[in-house]
């Protein structure tokens, strides 16, 4: 078992009468099996509505399942005494990072979490270090957040789970509200993290040049999980993908309506680099036969 | 008829500590019905660019004339002003506030003191245009879809029969779809009604399929206005001051400095796989 594990996990959103009676129910993730391996960078795509913010909260018990079962690190969300132990496993990042900063100096924001887990001042402020550093806002520390950037407000906010040390971090959405220099920032900060700290990610995004670089991607739509596999293996299909409400990266889609044309390139290219590498060994095969 | 922007500058908190130059002697003219892309990163003075056009914000100096009007001349009627450039702000959903869809487009219009009818029939009116139907009439604003309440939202500032639309970041926070139909809508609005739009957007993929004029906002000054293509000429520049180019420009770049005589000024797919296909 991976460090999240989903077993035909289903949710319903209830709507109530005046009486507190169950009126409607409407089902936004719906028999979803999800295993995902620590140190893994996981991506999650679908239009808005797809079920995929609904099937994040349930990672750190923010939401429970209504039908099937979801460990975290080999804990079961519905258990409520591992509530606390599930939520320091997994961290989460939302869209709007005005809405996750309380501190009024960056540092004490982001000891804010350490604080509370009744971790010693000391070693809170080794963590805060060290996750400002990890996330590159060391440097502005003692700033007020409200005069930062929207990119570096979302780092501080990724900073503030950091330094919770969890072994996974989801996020959702984390770049809608940002301009294109932060969204690079925030993605290259979350890689990092990946990378050097071995942290689990879960990427929950609509940008589809954010997930290329993913060890794997899922693709929700009416809450199932309908593609998966590698970014290679998910974005040859562009058909599919724009079934679902969903774009493809620019390289792909150029390479798609050369195909369409009826020239017979790779599928599955996903950048510039491999595109212009494609059309070259192309070119050059095509000469040879000309 | 035109809006024509004459040495437009504004600070912000002038005269203490936190004084800010937002805009720096602006020069631009935005003739009738054309579809304007206003490109820049936050902070680059777009926003408050904007909210010149319908004088929510007045010029620090400089002069704005709508329609050879000076709109910062004595008596000049602000209000109609407000009626005839139509501003949809970031988020407008947020604005929704009414019970039902239906009451909440009729709001704007009742405000300019119609008649009951005129009112209802620039409402429906409104409501198409946004592909809202009927059966959306009475639905409360709040139980509609992300892109469905932005397009209410619209349709709210569309009732109002504005000259000139400007939306701020339309698409922020929708996905995929949501964003298309919403630009699409824009752009048969810009064709069918024959209004000006001014898109700002900080997307440079979304502004180069559906503009024909591209101004680029930096540190408060007008950076570059020129077509889409032409503009996206300097990437580099573009690049140095946090904006990119769509990525079919970089491609065309790519393949031409290996010795492919392609358009380098492709900044669309379809642009970019016809001119690639003439090579193969």
């Amino acid at each position: 078992m991976g460090i999240i594990s989903a077993a035909k996990l289903a949710f319903d959103y209830l709507k109530l009468d005046e009486n507190g009676n169950v009126e409607s129910k409407i089902r936004a993730v719906d028999g979803v099996d999800l295993d995902v391996n620590a140190g893994d960078f996981i991506a999650i795509l679908g239009h808005n509505g797809s079920g995929k913010s609904t099937l994040a909260k349930h990672i750190n018990a923010i939401l429970l399942p209504s039908e099937g079962t979801l460990y975290v690190d080999g804990k079961d969300t519905q258990d409520e005494s591992k509530l606390w132990e599930i939520r320091q496993t997994a961290g989460m990042v939302f869209q709007n990072p005005d809405n996750q900063i309380i501190g009024t100096i960056v540092d004490e924001d982001v000891g804010f979490g350490p604080e509370n887990m009744g971790v010693p001042q000391q070693e809170i402020w080794e963590r805060v270090e060290k996750s400002l550093r990890s996330v590159g806002m060391w440097e502005y520390r003692s700033h007020s957040p409200n005069k930062l950037s929207g990119g570096q407000k979302q780092r501080v906010a990724i900073a503030g789970v950091v330094a919770m040390r969890p072994k996974c971090i989801v996020l959702d959405e984390p770049t809608a509200m940002l301009d294109p220099n932060g969204r690079k920032e925030v993605i290259k900060t979350v890689h990092e993290l990946n990378r050097t700290e071995h942290v689990t990610v879960i990427l929950i995004t609509h940008y589809m040049e954010e997930v290329i670089d993913a060890d794997k991607v899922f693709v929700m739509d009416a809450g199932k999980i309908v593609m998966q596999g590698t970014p290679h293996e998910v974005f040859g299909r562009v058909e599919e993908l724009k079934s679902y409400r969903l774009d493809v990266p620019q390289a792909t889609l150029v390479t798609h309506e050369l195909r369409e044309m009826g020239f017979d390139l790779r599928p599955d290219i996903l950048s510039n680099e491999e595109l212009v590498e494609e059309l070259q060994k192309y070119r050059a095969a095509h000469e040879k036969t000309k | 008829m035109s809006i024509k922007i004459e040495h437009l500058s504004y600070v912000y908190s002038s005269g203490t500590v936190f004084e800010q130059h937002a805009l720096k002697d602006i020069n631009l003219e935005l003739p009738d019905g054309q579809f304007i892309g206003i490109i820049g990163h936050t902070g680059s003075g777009k926003s408050t660019l904007i909210q010149h056009l319908n004088g929510l914000l007045k010029a620090t100096s400089g002069t704005i004339y709508y329609n050879n009007d000076n709109i910062y001349a004595e008596g000049y009627n602000m209000k109609q002003l407000r009626s005839k450039v139509g501003l949809v702000f970031q988020y407008p959903e947020y604005q929704l506030f009414e019970t039902d869809v239906f009451t909440d487009v009729c709001f704007g219009p009742k405000n300019l003191g119609l008649e009951q009818e005129e009112i209802e029939r620039r409402a429906k009116d409104a409501l198409k245009l946004v592909g809202l139907g009927e059966e959306y009439y009475k639905v409360s604003p709040f139980d509609l879809s992300g892109g469905q309440k932005r397009r209410a939202a619209i349709a709210g500032i569309l009732a109002m029969e504005p000259e000139v639309l400007v939306l701020d970041e339309p698409t922020a926070g929708l996905d995929p779809r949501g964003r298309d139909e919403i630009l699409d809508q824009v752009a048969r609005l810009h064709k069918e009604r024959k209004i000006t739009v001014v898109l700002v957007s900080h997307s440079m993929e979304d502004v180069a399929r559906y503009v024909e004029r591209i101004i680029v906002m930096n540190k408060g000054e007008v950076m570059y206005d020129d077509a889409p293509r032409k503009v996206f000429r300097h990437y580099k520049e573009l690049e140095a001051v946090g904006l990119a180019a769509p990525q079919e420009v970089y491609l065309m770049h790519e393949l031409s400095a290996l010795g492919w005589d392609v358009d380098t000024d492709a900044a669309t797919a379809e642009e970019a796989a016809a001119s690639i296909a003439k090579c193969l």
